[in-house]
């Protein structure tokens, strides 16, 4: 766990909100999913299980893209992709 | 003031009616349920204005509770036993949070075997929770304490939520005069409710987030200051109040009775301490030096004040009415940690569980006890 400068307020109200922000949840990632963009339908499946909102529709290409920040490689998009376009990659760091 | 004669009951109903609580989420159980009725009927027949929630649990009452105060709302609500054991997982996300607000406690022995008589076993194994516990030992103290526990929890120094412990049955169920004091003073001596952080959707915040490795530790030494703080708190409400209403209870932590000269005492919380004092009297007129010792505030624990207390004492016995199975009586744990440096011969007595009865005889036998140099308590069976 990062050190942060942390603020102490009573009973551990968060005062302002958007906090989860600061929290890149990509850190915890084991597995890395990435997308074979050639093979994508582009049914969205995988971006409306993801549970970490962490997969994004590109308005313009209308192409699905995963933020790795948040992305926090519990792989069930590759289980819910349809036609088996997302691959599991074992983590470097 | 008006004079009446009511119950425990009653008392602590009309006390939380006075302090104008906005919501008062409630489940019956005996003996608490008297409490409960009275307030209903208090908000059926207009003459208070309050949200009362009928909940299907004391673990929803609890959440009602929180949710309730944290959206800015003076909340009361009671409950007993088995009641209070179903709250127990909400009851330190009360404190955690700092929520301020007055939980009547009729004290009742917890199942099993079944028993819906009095003893301690449902607040004190509830001690650890972050909650103050303040015990009371009459109607009039228990009508009192509710307007005291308000001021003292909501105090911004203090911020955490507050037990009165009263009797079961002892106490719920009894009838005593009670000064009732007038609306305007109560009024005049409780402040307008107020939050640094509410739930509000106009500016949104976070309520109870995960507190991680790096920082739950330093909430709880928040918690553990607070507590710290609440104990000068306590003392000044009570002599406050004393100047608004003419009356007092000890230093608020502590009441202590024929202390002055006393070789021997007994010590204990709520209405054994009533006993003690007649038991006393009759002793005293015998020629014997002897005195009580009713501690008012379980949580915070008066360390230094109960040091000063025993200080010219031979011996001291301590009457606990529950047991931490495998252990000892939990009042005479804290009482020896806190004299540890007195020197002091401290006999741990359990009596009272599930309703049997604390007699004079008793206390008679505890205090020849003393007398006789024993060093050790007993149970005592009436
Ligand atoms: S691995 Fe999990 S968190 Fe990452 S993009 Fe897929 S579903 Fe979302
Ligand atoms: S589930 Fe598979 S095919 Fe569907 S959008 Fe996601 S990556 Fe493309």
């Amino acid at each position: 766990m990062k050190k942060k400068k942390q603020n102490f307020e009573q009973g551990a109200v968060v005062t302002k909100p958007g906090s989860s922000k600061n929290y890149h949840t990509g850190d915890w990632r084991v597995f890395r999913p990435i997308i074979d963009q050639s093979k994508c339908i582009k049914c969205y499946q995988c971006w409306q299980v993801c549970p970490d909102a962490a997969i994004r529709i590109d308005k313009k290409t209308e192409r699905v893209e995963i933020d790795y920040d948040y992305c926090k490689g519990c792989l069930i998009c590759v289980k819910q992709c349809p036609v088996k376009c997302i691959a599991k990659e074992v983590e470097k760091k | 003031m008006t004079k009446r004669v009511i119950e425990a009951s009653h008392a602590i109903a009309i006390g939380a009616k006075l302090t104008r609580p906005d919501v008062i989420p409630m489940y019956p159980i005996t003996p608490q349920t008297h409490v409960v009725e009275d307030l209903a009927q208090f908000i059926n027949n207009g003459e208070m204005k309050c949200a009362m929630i009928d909940v299907e649990s004391e673990h929803s009452a609890a959440s009602a509770f929180l949710g309730s105060i944290a959206a800015g709302s003076r909340t009361f609500t009671a409950t007993s036993s088995q009641g209070l054991l179903l709250m127990y997982e909400v009851l330190p996300i009360v404190s955690g949070m700092r929520l301020p607000g007055v939980m009547a406690v009729a004290n009742r022995a917890v199942s099993a075997p079944i028993s819906i008589w009095n003893d301690h076993s449902d607040a004190v194994s509830a001690r650890d929770q972050g909650w103050i516990q303040l015990w009371v030992e009459s109607s009039q103290e228990a009508l009192d304490t509710v307007i005291q526990g308000v001021k003292i929890s909501e105090d911004k120094g203090v911020m955490l939520p507050l037990m009165v412990c009263f009797d079961g049955f002892t106490l719920s169920h009894v009838f005593e005069q009670v000064d009732v004091p007038d609306q305007k003073t109560v009024d005049k001596f409780l402040p307008k409710f107020s939050l640094k952080h509410k739930l509000d959707i106009k500016n949104p915040k976070t309520f109870g987030p995960i507190g991680f490795p790096n920082s739950y530790m330093y909430f709880k030494k928040q918690q553990q200051d607070a507590m710290i703080t609440s104990l000068d708190v306590i003392k000044k409400v009570n002599k406050d109040f004393k100047k608004s209403f003419g009356r007092s209870y000890g230093s608020g932590l502590l009441d202590l009775y024929k202390m002055g000269d006393a070789d021997y005492a007994v010590l204990g919380m709520g209405t054994l301490c009533g006993t003690a004092r007649v038991t006393i009297d009759k002793l005293r007129k015998q020629g014997k030096k002897v005195g009580m010792i009713k501690v008012r505030s379980l949580r915070p624990f008066p360390e230094k004040e109960l040091q000063v207390a025993v200080k010219n004492l031979k011996a001291l016995a301590v009457i606990d009415r529950h047991i931490s199975l495998g252990q000892e009586g939990p009042l005479v744990t804290d009482v020896r940690s806190a004299i540890y440096c007195n020197d002091l011969t401290v006999n741990g007595y359990i009596a009272g569980l599930g309703g049997m009865d604390i007699t004079v005889k008793l206390f008679e036998k505890v205090f020849s006890d003393l007398e006789k140099g024993k060093q050790n308590g007993s149970w005592l069976f009436d």
